[in-house]
C-alpha cells in the first residue's frame, strides 16, 4: 500500500490537473460561442451561392460548359484536401477526420487512382505524414478560419486544377451538427457538387440575363465557390473543435474528481490505520511498565 | 408602392441585410443599375461601389467590393466579396 505522503502527492497533482482542465474546459466553451456564430454567420452566403451555382448548373451544359463546374472528363487524379485543427486536447475530434480522410485515400489507391494530398492543420499533418507523406503537394496551417486564411488554400487547389495536374479535389472535415455531435464527411470540390436540397428558382418563363455574360460569370464565381466552400469546412471544424475540446475537458475534470475522491477514500483509511497502530503501540507500551 | 422586393446582402462573414424592400440600386460591373419588384431574372458581376436600400423613405448605404448580384423573381441578393454599412 502507498504511504500517506506519496497518496497526498498524487492528490495534489491530480487537483492541480483538474485546475487545468476546467480551465481549459471553460476557455473551449467561450471560444465555442464565437465559432459557432461565425459559422452560423457564414451559412446564408454558402447557401445563396449553392443555389446561384445550381441554377447556372442547369443551364450550361455541352462541351462549353466550365471544368470546375462538369469537371475534366477523367477521375484518374484525385486531390484530397484534409482539414483539421492545430491543436489537440479535444478527444476524437481530429482522429476521426483523420480515420476518414485515411479510409477514402486507400480507397481511391485501392482503385487504382492517383492520389494527392493538401493538409490543412497541424493535426492533420502530423497524423496522415506516417502514411500519406509523400503525397502531401502543400501543408496549411488552420489558423483562424477567415477568408484570409482559406484563400491560399483555394488558390493552391485551382493552381493545380488550372494545371491540369489533378482531376477531382475532395474535402475531407468535421461537420457540425450540434455541441454533442460532429461528424466527419467528404465532400467534393470539383467538379462543383450541386445539392440536391438546393432551392431551384422558378424563373417563370423569363431567361436569366447575364452581364456581362454567363462564361465570364461562371469564371469568377466558381473558384469563389471553391474558397467559400474551403472557408466554410474551416469554420464547421473550428465550432467542432472547441464543442469537442469542452466535452473532453468535462470528462477529464470529471474522471480528475472521481479520481481524487477514491484517493481520498485510501488516504483516510491509511491515515486511520497509522494512527490506530500507533495507540495499539502507546497502549501496549503503557500496559509494560 | 404596394409591391415589395425581398433584397439580401450576404457577405461571407455574415449576412448584413435581409428584408422587404421598395428599391436597390447596385454597381454593376456594366453599370449601376436599380431593382424594383418584379425585376426580370438578371445576374450580373458587381465592381466596387455602393449599394443603396430603399424602403418607406428610408435609406441605407452599404459599401461593397467585388461579388455577384442575383435576381430571381423570388427576389434579390447579393453575394458581397467584402461590405460593410456606411453610416
Amino acid at each position: 500500500m502507498a504511504s500517506l505522503k506519496e497518496l497526498r502527492n498524487r492528490i495534489a497533482s491530480l487537483q492541480s490537473t483538474q485546475k487545468i482542465t476546467k480551465a481549459m474546459q471553460m476557455v473551449a466553451a467561450a471560444k465555442l460561442r464565437r465559432a459557432q456564430d461565425a459559422a452560423q454567420n457564414a451559412r446564408p452566403y454558402a447557401a445563396r451561392m449553392a443555389g446561384v451555382i445550381a441554377n447556372l448548373a442547369a443551364g450550361v451544359s455541352g462541351p462549353g460548359a466550365p471544368k470546375l463546374l462538369v469537371g475534366t472528363g477523367s477521375d484518374q487524379r484525385h486531390l484530397v484536401v484534409v482539414a483539421t485543427s492545430d491543436r489537440g486536447l479535444a478527444g476524437g475530434f481530429n482522429s476521426s477526420i483523420v480515420r476518414l480522410a485515411r479510409e477514402r485515400i486507400a480507397s481511391l489507391i485501392a482503385a487504382g487512382k492517383d492520389v494527392k494530398v493538401i493538409v490543412v492543420g497541424r493535426k492533420a499533418r502530423d497524423q496522415l505524414k506516417r502514411f500519406y507523406g509523400d503525397r502531401y503537394v502543400a501543408v496549411f496551417e488552420a489558423g483562424l478560419p477567415t477568408l484570409g486564411s482559406a484563400q491560399p488554400v483555394a488558390d493552391k487547389i485551382l493552381e493545380l486544377f488550372e494545371a491540369g495536374e489533378i482531376d477531382v479535389v475532395s474535402l475531407v472535415y468535421s461537420r457540425f451538427k450540434s455541441v454533442v455531435s460532429q461528424t466527419p464527411i467528404v465532400r467534393q470540390l470539383i467538379p462543383a457538387q450541386v445539392d440536391e436540397g438546393a432551392p431551384k428558382v422558378d424563373l417563370k418563363g423569363a431567361g436569366y440575363e447575364y452581364e456581362p455574360d454567363e462564361e465570364t460569370i461562371l469564371a469568377t464565381l466558381l473558384p469563389r465557390n471553391v474558397t467559400v466552400q474551403v472557408l466554410a469546412a474551416m469554420l464547421e471544424n473550428q465550432a467542432g473543435f472547441f464543442a469537442a475540446q469542452m466535452t473532453a475537458m468535462d470528462n477529464a475534470t470529471r474522471n480528475a474528481g472521481d479520481m481524487i475522491n477514491s484517493l481520498n477514500i485510501i488516504k483516510n483509511r491509511t491515515r486511520q490505520a497509522q494512527i490506530t497502530k500507533e495507540l495499539i503501540e502507546i497502549i501496549s507500551g503503557a500496559e509494560a511498565l | 408602392m404596394a409591391e415589395k422586393l425581398h433584397f439580401s446582402l450576404v457577405s461571407p462573414e455574415r449576412e448584413l441585410f435581409s428584408g422587404q424592400v421598395d428599391q436597390v440600386d447596385a454597381p454593376g460591373s456594366e453599370g449601376d443599375f436599380g431593382v424594383l419588384a418584379g425585376h426580370a431574372p438578371f445576374m450580373t458581376a458587381l465592381k466596387e461601389g455602393r449599394v443603396t436600400v430603399y424602403n418607406e423613405n428610408q435609406k441605407k448605404v452599404y459599401e461593397v467590393r467585388g461579388g455577384f448580384a442575383d435576381v430571381t423573381p423570388e427576389g434579390f441578393t447579393i453575394l458581397a466579396e467584402q461590405a460593410a454599412e456606411v453610416l
